[in-house]
């Protein structure tokens, strides 16, 4: 068998989420160093404040400003940061309750080491140097030892900044190693010695082009490799008059489907070297390859004559 | 309502990596599997529900190609959950319930070697407060077996027993992937040590459902689903109470759990310390045979897991090891979502 391919694979996305008007207070407030927190139905505060109430669903709304201080309810140490993190350099995890609050936020706390964290712990906010109005606007908790005020009764806020946020951009990127699998592999090794190579289904004989290791019309799997084309004939296309971004192709061009000789399905690719009004069903054609390709340019005319509509019919 | 049971049920062997194999390829022998145990074709199937992710493999709308491995021509009857596939078994399970279908394939797998599992995790958490932060799946873990530890409910040398015990009951199952004596190993995330901590593989599994008589055609003793129930937390990890699962315990209740005793328990606790808090939420007492197959911290294909837990569970009723016995899957952090069933056997 030969060897299965792998690639680097990257994805990254940077999502765009709007707020809603308690999340915009609260991370608006990061921004301006307060920490915002809801008042529940039952007077529960929740820091960090969300829109329902977790136990009614209720609508809640009525915010109130707590202490950038509080108390590390539990905590994990975390010897390695990963990527991402809020710091490159050994933490604890923590979820603290600030003073006035009546759960707990998820950041870190930069301490030396484990001994120098313990549950019930005193903490404050370290602000980050600039602000944007995002969670990481808290860099991160340190040790504290001031005690909470007394009695802590957080005052109610109106929530209103000058020039509040309304929306904040979570990027994101994953790692990956991409492997394509058996049949697949397959495939594409034969494409760099310029062959095409599908796989019979053993119920059903169709030949798979490209292979997926699997008959989708039986469920069953397949694994005799057969040798198609490399010619083909055209069962369908369309006139494409749009150019596309970074596609460095005159229109209009002609897009077909091309069932290579010996394949169940057809595949699809450009079609050149003939006027685009001059494509159609039944052409004969074949692959152009050029220097260094992976897979073919575009396929052309052979010069044969076309097919007959009963021999690709099966195929559209 | 319809007696539907668990009739059959595949799973592969659980591995580190399979790079040689695509989704579909990896997905295909439990396919055929669990329809050669049942002499169901997959044109026979009335419904067709399958859990995976595209973040574990890094791909949009990657369980159309797995679609490949049910011959899904002509139109089948066919879902998908983003979810593990446990919950793909309670779509079917309402779907057979409805009487539009007598019989349901439910499959389920997941990749994790292409990618870093402790980072594709994160893009599961709260996109605002949470995600932010890269907190990852073992330190969330970690958080939750230091609030028990906090509590007396357990200690580290209880944690890896916890363990110890999963990993030699996973000797007599062939599909695990850590098997007998494991190293307890330096911290991950203090408290917890790569032994308390599941391996990270790759695996798929598939069951078959069937409504009443059906099911007695299909299999010598099938697994009756007597009550399944699935209930969540609330999303923020502060908010909630870490050391006790009320959605798992209500989960039990609506699924009939307490009505009467268990001998048996699959319970997806991919972290030792998870194991503590469901024995309690679901008031297991130590007569109850907990994970006989070892487990999520013998294997823990993601999006499968759960799924298997279920399988195990029936497969047990099907081989006259247990009379009645509860299944459980769980998704999310620190056991934010639970799902229990309840299955039983024709008595012997
Ligand atoms: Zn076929």
């Amino acid at each position: 068998m030969p060897e299965v391919l792998k690639a680097p694979l990257a994805v990254e996305f940077p999502f765009t989420r709007s707020l809603g008007p308690v999340q915009s207070a609260f991370l608006t407030g990061l921004r301006e160093r307060v920490v915002l927190g809801v008042r529940t139905g039952d007077g529960q505060i929740l820091v960090p404040p969300v829109e329902y109430d977790p136990v009614t669903a209720e609508e809640i709304r009525d915010l109130v400003e707590v202490a950038p201080a509080g108390t590390v309810t539990t905590w994990a140490w975390n010897h390695e940061p990963r990527r991402g993190q809020p710091l490159d350099t050994p933490f604890a995890w923590v979820l603290v309750r600030l003073d006035g609050a009546d759960t707990a936020l998820l950041h870190a706390l930069d301490v030396p080491g484990p001994d120098a964290v313990r549950t019930g712990m005193r903490v404050r906010v370290r602000w980050a140097a600039t602000r944007q109005g995002a969670i990481t606007d808290i860099a991160c908790f340190e040790p504290y030892e001031g005690r909470p005020a007394e009695p802590a009764q957080p005052a109610g806020h109106t929530g209103q900044f000058a020039d509040p946020i309304t929306g904040i951009v979570a990027a994101a990127r994953l790692d990956y190693t991409y492997s394509p699998g058996r049949a697949q592999s397959a495939y594409i090794h034969a494409l760099s010695d310029r062959r095409t190579v599908g796989e019979r289904c053993p119920s059903c004989h169709k030949v798979y082009v490209p292979p997926r290791g699997a008959c989708p019309t039986c469920g069953v799997a397949t694994s005799e490799q057969v040798e198609v084309g490399p010619r083909g004939t055209v069962t369908t296309y369309c006139i494409v008059n749009i150019k596309a971004r970074n596609l460095d192709i005159e229109v209009p061009y002609v897009y077909a489907h091309i069932a290579l000789d010996g394949a169940g399905l057809a595949l699809h690719g450009r079609i050149g070297g003939i006027p685009y009004d001059q494509v159609r069903m039944g052409l004969r054609v074949e692959p152009v390859w050029t220097e260094g390709a992976r897979y073919p340019d575009h396929y052309r005319p052979t010069g044969e004559p076309d097919a007959d509509y009963d021999v690709y019919k099966e195929l559209l | 309502m319809r007696d539907i049971a668990l009739v059959a049920f595949a799973q592969t062997d659980h591995r580190r990596s399979s790079d040689e194999l695509s989704e579909v390829e990896m997905l295909m022998p439990v396919l055929h599997d669990v329809l050669a145990q049942t002499g169901l074709q997959t044109s026979d199937i009335g419904f067709t529900c399958s859990g995976s992710s595209d973040y574990l493999a890094g791909r949009a709308f990657s369980f159309t190609l797995a679609l490949d491995g049910v011959g899904a021509w002509p139109p089948i009857s066919e879902s998908h959950v983003e979810m593990d596939g446990a919950w793909a078994l309670y779509e079917a399970w309402t779907k057979l319930l409805t009487g539009e279908a007598d019989t349901a394939l439910v499959y389920a797998y997941g990749k994790s070697s292409p990618g870093s599992v402790r980072d594709v995790l994160t893009r599961q958490l709260d996109p605002y407060y949470v995600a932010p932060l890269w907190p990852d799946s073992v330190a969330l873990a970690a958080l939750q077996a230091q609030a028990l530890i906090d509590a007396g409910d357990t200690d580290e040398p209880a944690l890896a027993s916890v363990a110890a015990r999963s990993r030699a009951e996973a000797t007599a199952n062939s599909h695990a992937q850590l098997r007998g004596s494991v190293p307890h190993g330096d911290y991950l995330v203090r408290p917890l040590r790569t032994g308390d901590c599941p391996p990270i593989g790759d695996g798929a599994a598939a069951v078959i459902l069937a409504a009443g008589e059906r099911a007695r055609e299909l299999c010598a003793r099938p697994a009756w689903i007597r009550g399944i129930d699935h209930r969540i937390e609330a999303h923020g990890l502060g908010v909630r109470d870490l050391t006790d699962s009320p959605s798992a315990r209500l989960a039990a209740e609506k699924a009939g759990a307490f009505e009467r005793p268990v001998d048996t328990a699959e319970l997806h606790a991919p972290f030792s310390s998870q194991e503590v808090v469901l024995r309690k939420a679901l008031r297991l007492g130590d007569d109850v045979r907990v994970n006989p197959s070892g487990g999520a911290l013998a294997a823990n294909p993601i999006m499968a897991a759960g799924l298997i837990r279920i399988g195990e569970a029936a497969a047990a009723v099907h081989r006259g090891e247990s009379d009645r016995a509860l299944a459980h899957a769980t998704s999310g952090p620190c056991l934010q979502q639970n799902l229990v069933a309840v299955l039983e056997g024709d008595p012997l």
